[in-house]
């Protein structure tokens, strides 16, 4: 019985994540996921690849799942109740869904951004920053402030913010806030970074910030975007992934996708025919 | 529509619209109008005058006490209406520790209970959950105290304040003979009705907190305790020491049930064991017994220092609870 | 390996914390099966038609009921809802329809202070301006006693559910040239018809169960009412005397009365329960 046999015995779930496996392109794998909320199907045998350090843009009409769609990458589509999924889903191979897994160790590596800024009101800055570090058991003073300060330096936060560290989340503007969303995000050092229509609720010079973050972030990090601004889409993403009921219609390289879609539906999305 | 009327008046609606030529405005004075909105706001303010009137009148019936004895009824501790001396102390006393003892047994499990029906429970069964818990909170006090009476005093008598005894007796609190009635049970009574109250008002706290929240603790990977601990109890905080101040202020002035399992006795006692009396159980047991205007004056300004108390409790409760719950609450529930 | 055990910290934690918030909400409602199995189990052996329809008898005589006790607390319900109705009403009224300003949310928070005022306090009240002038307990009393109890619970219960009424509905009839005050009369209430019923049996449900206010206002009665200005006797006030009596034959009654009581407040919560279901599905097809 080798260490590794025994580690996955004593603790089956941790234990899938940590051996760094080799590098390939494709970190994340979609495999005919399918989604309901109750009766309903949301969400139709959805495949697709989403390459490393890239940005994928998943756009498409209002009601057509895609916010459906990236809640299932993270496990966060089963919190609500009567949700169902099917398909597999396969982060650096092992697949998030295996009934062995938990989706707590999920949802580290793979983080997420909401669409309305919610950052916790009863904590500071930094512990907001902090939280998801000290929920894993990071307790050492200096670890944390080195931990914090690269994160909000990552999310171009912390020249605006370090001296009010201890103030309250609320006091800041709204694209303050989405970026400590994302600060906090960060800290936990995921995989994988989703990102559900993150600037909807922002001003334009916000989203420009934001824009220009996701661009720096994606050396590090694997972003996938929600977003209903196709200009937007066009601006931030390497490939772009057009959803349309809960089918995924076409999926390429965002030029591509936007100066000549194979689609008709697509091409019909983009030139504002519909949605 | 009559076109001549000014911009912006009333009577522009009021205008029947047979009268289309009329170039000269004639204003109906609308007298159900005025009477209605006096009318209503006459019974709205009975309310606010009410509770006013409710303490200057108490304040006045007690005045023979008042004057008699002054501040020092509140710390003097004979209750003696043979000799007319009277002194509050052992009822405040009996209040203040049989509701402190509720509270201390009722926080754990009407936080865990609303912490169960809001977050934890299957969702199918948290609506017929939590509809037994209200149905707990409407049990009249009456037959909480004849349960008490008849069934958990024995209980207390025969095999709880005994086993107490054995293990804790070296402490104070748990010497002296076990009657089964006295400040533990009625402490316990207590407990078990404040409970479903704290726990129906905190749930209601605890719903209100935005799913964002829980969302945006989960996506860092928390489990669901974690998100609880870290993102829905701070958030609702206020709100549930609100409701536990309103437990308080239940139990502060709950009258039958204590009167039934305390023992009704005016000593102030460091065990447990020991009967007891509260002010609200001293009204209830001696007000129809009364002879002579001091006695009966000293019983209403027990009444008046209750009244004081338990409005300040509430007060203070209620605004901690619509802070957080944004604004009052509806009357259905209270 | 200190992750892993870090991780296995949190799960057990967790684990542990739901089984304990279980374990909790079990606990309370342990008394509820307890008190419910002692009710049936003492209360209906005693509960026969006998105990229906007969007087208290004589202390040491067996036998007896708690006639005049229920017919008494249906009396003294009647009483308070006259007074506690239509001030209540008309108080939720003036919140829901004029009361958007600091007098009205002085009105909410007081009455919701009122709520909280002990039930005795609210009986010593009474005592002084009902009981002394007129030197006697008296059913009227109770009835006053109660009322005032009823006061905070049927506005707040009218006002929120008047707010419920669309506004859409009260600009259809303005717009139609009715007056306001006819408006808010025929129309909204009329909409809101069912659940100011409700309101009003929540609060009967409240107070058909209270002792405390009626100890010295109501007094209590071992014969038939004689007139709204006697004391009467009151299925609450009865439990309590037969409770704290030594005789284990009251005791049984009291079981019964108490099995009584408790039927018809359950009766009125589901009746309201019902109420307030349907009321929702009624507002669909307005």
């Amino acid at each position: 019985m080798t260490p590794q046999v025994l580690k996955q015995v004593i603790f089956p779930n941790s234990a899938v994540f940590e051996e760094p496996r080799g590098q390939s392109s494709c970190l994340l794998k979609v495999d005919a996921l399918s989604a309901w909320f109750g009766a309903t199907q949301a969400l139709h045998e959805i495949s697709m690849d989403l390459e490393r350090n890239q940005v994928t843009a998943v756009i498409g009409p209002s009601g057509c799942g895609k916010s459906t769609f990236i809640r299932c990458l993270n496990r966060m589509h089963e919190e609500v109740p009567g949700a169902r999924v099917s398909g597999t889903v396969l982060l650096e191979g092992a697949n998030i869904y295996d009934p062995a897994v938990d989706p707590v160790i999920i949802r580290r590596k793979i983080g997420m951004v909401f669409q309305k800024p919610n950052p916790f009101p009863t904590m500071s800055i930094y512990d907001n920053v902090a939280s998801g570090l000290k929920l894993n058991g990071l307790r050492n003073r200096r670890q944390l402030d080195e931990i914090v300060e690269k994160s909000l330096k990552m999310a171009a936060l912390w020249e605006e913010v370090k001296d009010q560290l201890e103030e309250s989340g609320m006091s800041l503007s709204g694209g303050q806030q989405q970026r400590l969303c994302i600060a906090r995000a960060l800290a936990v050092t995921p995989d994988v970074l989703l990102m559900d229509e993150p600037c909807s609720a922002l001003d334009p010079i916000s989203t420009a910030k934001i824009e220009e973050l996701i661009y720096q972030l994606k050396k590090n990090y694997t972003i996938v975007i929600v977003t209903h601004n196709m200009q937007q889409a066009a601006r931030v993403s390497d490939r772009t992934a057009f959803l349309y009921l809960g089918k995924l219609i076409e999926m390429g390289e965002t030029q591509k996708i936007f100066t000549s879609p194979r689609e008709k539906q697509t091409e019909d999305y983009i030139t504002g025919r519909f949605g | 529509m009559s076109p001549s009327a000014p911009e912006g008046s009333l009577a522009w609606r009021r205008t029947p619209f047979r009268i289309p030529l009329l170039r000269i405005e004639l204003r109906i004075p609308n007298w159900g109008e005025g009477i209605f909105k006096s009318l209503t706001f006459l019974f709205a303010l009975s309310i606010p005058i009410l509770i006013f009137v409710v303490g200057l009148e108490m304040a006045l019936s007690s005045r023979l006490s008042l004057a008699q004895f002054g501040w020092r009824f509140l710390v003097t501790s004979t209750w003696d209406p043979v000799f007319g001396k009277f002194g509050a102390l052992p009822f405040i006393y009996g209040t203040l520790v049989s509701s402190f003892l509720a509270l201390l047994f009722a926080l754990p499990l009407s936080l865990g209970t609303a912490i169960y029906l809001s977050e934890m429970a299957p969702h199918g069964i948290r609506g017929p959950l939590a509809n037994l818990v209200e149905l707990l909170a409407a049990i009249p006090s009456v037959i909480y105290g004849l349960w008490g009476i008849l069934v958990l005093a024995p209980l207390m008598r025969q095999y709880v304040q005994p086993f107490l005894k054995a293990t804790l007796g070296f402490l104070p609190f748990f010497q002296g003979p076990a009657y089964g009635v006295g400040m533990l049970t009625a402490g316990v009574i207590l407990s078990v009705m404040i409970v479903p109250f704290i726990a129906s008002v905190s749930r209601e706290v605890l719903l209100a907190v935005p799913q964002s929240q829980r969302e945006a603790a989960l996506a860092l990977g928390a489990t669901r305790w974690e998100m609880i601990r870290t993102a829905v109890l701070p958030y609702g905080k206020g709100g549930i020491v609100g409701g536990i101040m309103l437990g308080l202020g239940r139990a502060l002035g709950e009258t039958m049930a204590v009167t039934m399992v305390i023992g009704n006795r005016p000593d102030i006692a460091l065990s447990l064991f020991a009967p007891g009396y509260t002010m609200a159980s001293v009204i209830a047991n001696e007000f129809t017994e009364a002879t002579g205007n001091l006695y009966l004056s000293a019983l209403v300004e027990i009444g008046l220092v209750l009244f004081l108390l338990t409005i300040v409790v509430n007060a203070l409760a209620r605004l901690l609870v619509w802070r957080v719950t944004s604004g009052p609450k509806g009357g259905i529930r209270e | 390996m200190n992750s892993n055990l870090t991780y296995l910290k949190r799960k057990t934690t967790n684990w542990v914390m739901s089984r304990l918030s279980l374990l909790f909400a079990l606990l309370t409602l342990l008394p509820l099966a307890l008190i419910f199995f002692y009710l049936l189990s003492k209360g209906v052996s005693a509960l026969n038609l006998d105990f229906l329809t007969h007087l208290p008898k004589p202390v040491g005589e067996p036998g007896g009921g708690m006639a005049n006790a229920i017919v008494g607390t249906l009396i003294l319900v009647g009483l308070a809802c006259l007074l506690g109705l239509p001030i209540g009403i008309l108080a939720g009224v003036y919140l829901a329809e004029f009361g958007h300003n600091r007098f009205g949310l002085l009105v909410r928070f007081t009455a919701d202070v009122m709520n909280g005022i002990p039930s005795i306090v609210i009986g010593i009240f009474a005592y002084t301006i009902v009981v002394l002038p007129m030197r006697r307990f008296s059913a009227l009393a109770g009835g006053v006693a109660l009322g005032i109890m009823m006061i905070p619970v049927v506005t707040r219960t009218t006002e929120e559910l008047l707010k419920l009424v669309p506004v859409s509905l009260r600009e259809a009839a303005l717009a139609l040239g009715i007056p306001r005050w006819k408006t808010i009369v025929s129309v909204v209430l009329r909409t809101a018809r069912m659940g100011i019923v409700t309101g009003a049996l929540v609060a009967v449900g409240r107070i058909a169960g209270e002792t405390a206010p009626l100890l010295f206002t109501a007094f209590g009665n071992r014969f038939w009412q004689s007139g709204l200005v006697q004391p009467i006797a009151a299925l609450p006030l009865q439990i309590f005397a037969y409770a704290i009596s030594p005789f284990d034959d009251w005791h049984s009654q009291a079981w019964a009365g108490a099995l009584v009581l408790i039927s018809l407040v359950f009766l009125i919560g589901l009746f309201t329960r019902l109420l307030l279901k349907s009321k929702y599905s009624l507002r669909g097809g307005q």
